[in-house]
């Protein structure tokens, strides 16, 4: 199936949950709301045609620029993205799921932005939102066990959030 | 056959006289059966482990924060230290990730020579893989004898481009020299050598009965399972799955296989391909062990030494060059891509996000050891204490690749 024949079954059946899509990028993307990411996710796992059985990869990119100069070259707002990639293994295709969330929850500064989790789509979910949470500072809504999981416990901050900054020390280590 | 259930089931009757108190051990990071610094904690009773908790990050070296503040071709050395055991391999998946945001084909002789020294590193990676496993379940020997013949591969290494461990040798464009004159003689030569020597690893690990006991029917995963939890590699296929990303992958990465002749490594009705030069399955082992495991990883060393002579051939026909220049500083389209490449240890993926300058606005890295390893917990829920690093060393994980 095309990709644009996806995109119009899933606007069907999902309407507003389907946000931008952009086909013409080198992977093709579809933008998907953060309130309706689960059932879109189990939509495409489940129907036979589609089967994307399996999740590649999550990851999270923050677009922001902490130099006020420099921050008309951004491109488009500031924002953090999920991104999800996912393959289905019977079938031999990929595809590109985003979420495209505020920096910051209600714009509070401080409190992370939420998605719903998809740990218990596919379990692959689980260790990789916990990743992004640890380093991107995105909140999982449902995830079973959301901890950080790189960096220790006690660690303050998202170090992949572009203004993030490194701590002067860390339990009397220096760290800059 | 005994498997674990039945296993745990008998001794729990054997423990019914002797109360016993659930007690948490901690395994590693310094334990050396989990192949680097892994900490599990498990809540054991008696010899029975009710629950594993792995915890991770003590290699973690903020690869990925690194990425964002160099070029794509300073960040090579970066990958060489996530699988520090195929490091070629990583080199390889970040070039082939770069290349298609810059879409940036290579040329003809540079792609059979990635696949030459590809697959020498899946040998030397899957050869400690098999080495590790032996000593991880209590033969010493079969370790000396892989590391024998790894020794000749990192030597021919070494000669093509300087470093035995961190290569940095395959980059963006190709690679970063030549082979020397000479080299592949030196590798066909090897490759006769090694070719009979696999006969002695089966004889050592294989069909050895103290290994099949201690393997087969141990941390059977089913297929859903594994697709599930994005397992990946030999312990993908050992589940019976048939994914091999050089056959099946994006176009960018199988034209380098394009030609090529090879079967995926997977069990079809009780049988390998190819597997009836070696012993064949023992009836012990159930598919989706680690005997299964195991044994894919073997039988893809032999696959990979038909695909290095088909390589050499081709790369000797070939008349163009081995890498196409690449500034240091090139400036990168805007946009993004992610590929994932079919690395010794499964599906290893690159993502790279570029705002148009030279140095990319994110990198990131799709590590296969970390899915693979996230199994665990599942997986050894209620085996014996003994049966843990067998599972683990199953899985062939690579600490540096998961905490990057």
């Amino acid at each position: 199936m095309g990709q644009q024949d996806l995109v119009s079954r899933l606007q069907e059946a999902f309407g507003d949950s389907i946000g931008a899509v952009q086909l013409e990028s080198i992977d093709p993307w579809i933008e998907i709301s953060a309130d309706g990411l689960p059932d879109v996710c189990r939509y495409l796992r489940d129907q036979p045609d589609l089967k994307f059985d399996y999740l590649s990869c999550i990851s999270g990119v923050d677009y922001f620029e902490p130099d006020p100069k420099k921050a008309a070259k951004l491109d488009g707002s500031p924002r953090t993205e999920v991104v999800y990639h996912l393959w289905s293994v019977s079938h031999k295709t990929s595809l590109v799921l985003k979420v495209i969330l505020p920096r910051w929850k209600d714009d509070q500064e401080g409190v992370l932005p939420e998605v719903p989790s998809v740990a218990d789509i596919w379990r692959t979910a689980d260790w990789h939102e916990r990743e992004v949470y640890d380093l991107s500072g995105v909140h999982f809504r449902g995830h079973p066990d959301l901890r950080r999981i790189l960096c220790p416990e006690d660690w303050q901050g998202h170090p992949l959030r572009k203004d993030y900054e490194m701590p002067l020390e860390y339990h009397g280590i220096r760290c800059r | 056959m005994s498997t674990t259930k039945e296993r745990s089931a008998e001794n729990k009757v054997v423990e019914f006289d002797v109360r016993t108190d659930e007690m948490l051990v901690n395994m590693g990071p310094q334990h050396p059966s989990t192949h680097g610094v892994l900490r599990l904690v498990l809540r054991t009773d008696g010899e029975v482990v009710s629950e594993v908790t792995p915890h991770l990050g003590y290699l973690h070296r903020c690869a990925e924060k690194i990425g964002e503040n160099l070029t794509p071709r300073q960040w090579i050395p970066y990958t060489d230290r996530m699988d520090y055991l195929a490091g070629m391999s990583m080199n390889l998946g970040w070039s082939l990730c770069v290349e298609k945001l810059m879409n940036l084909h290579v040329p003809e002789k540079a792609r059979h020579l990635r696949v030459i020294i590809a697959e020498m590193q899946r040998i030397a990676s899957h050869l400690v893989g098999m080495g590790a496993y032996g000593l991880d379940l209590g033969s010493f020997s079969p370790f000396l004898y892989a590391f024998r013949e790894r020794e000749k591969i990192l030597d021919l290494f070494e000669e093509a481009c300087g470093a035995r461990l961190t290569y940095s040798y395959l980059t963006v464009g190709g690679a970063t020299a030549d082979l020397p004159p000479g080299w592949l003689q030196k590798c066909e030569a090897f490759l006769d050598q090694f070719l009979p020597v696999i006969d002695e690893y089966h004889a050592l690990l294989t069909t050895n009965s103290i290994f099949i006991k201690r393997c087969a029917g141990i941390g059977v995963m089913s297929a859903e399972m594994a697709t599930n939890y994005g397992c990946s590699g030999p312990v993908l296929r050992g589940s019976g799955v048939d994914l091999d990303l050089r056959r099946d992958g994006e176009e960018w990465y199988t034209n380098m296989y394009d030609g090529y002749a090879f079967e995926v490594i997977v069990e079809k009705d009780g049988h390998y391909p190819n597997d009836h030069v070696y012993p064949g399955v023992p009836p012990e082992a159930v598919l989706g062990d680690c005997w299964h495991r195991f044994y894919v990883r073997m039988l893809e060393v032999r696959q990979a030494i038909d695909l290095v002579r088909q390589a050499i051939d081709r790369y000797s026909s070939a008349t163009d060059s081995y890498g196409e220049p690449v500034k240091l500083n090139e400036k990168l389209p805007k946009g993004e891509a992610y590929l994932e490449t079919e690395a010794p240890r499964g599906q290893m993926g690159f993502y790279v996000v570029s705002d148009g300058s030279a140095i990319p606005y994110r990198a990131r890295a799709r590590s296969s050891c970390f899915c693979n390893l996230s199994v665990t917990s599942e997986l050894c829920r209620n085996t014996l204490i003994a049966d843990i690093p067998a599972i683990i060393g199953s899985l062939d994980i690579v600490m540096g690749e998961i905490d990057r």
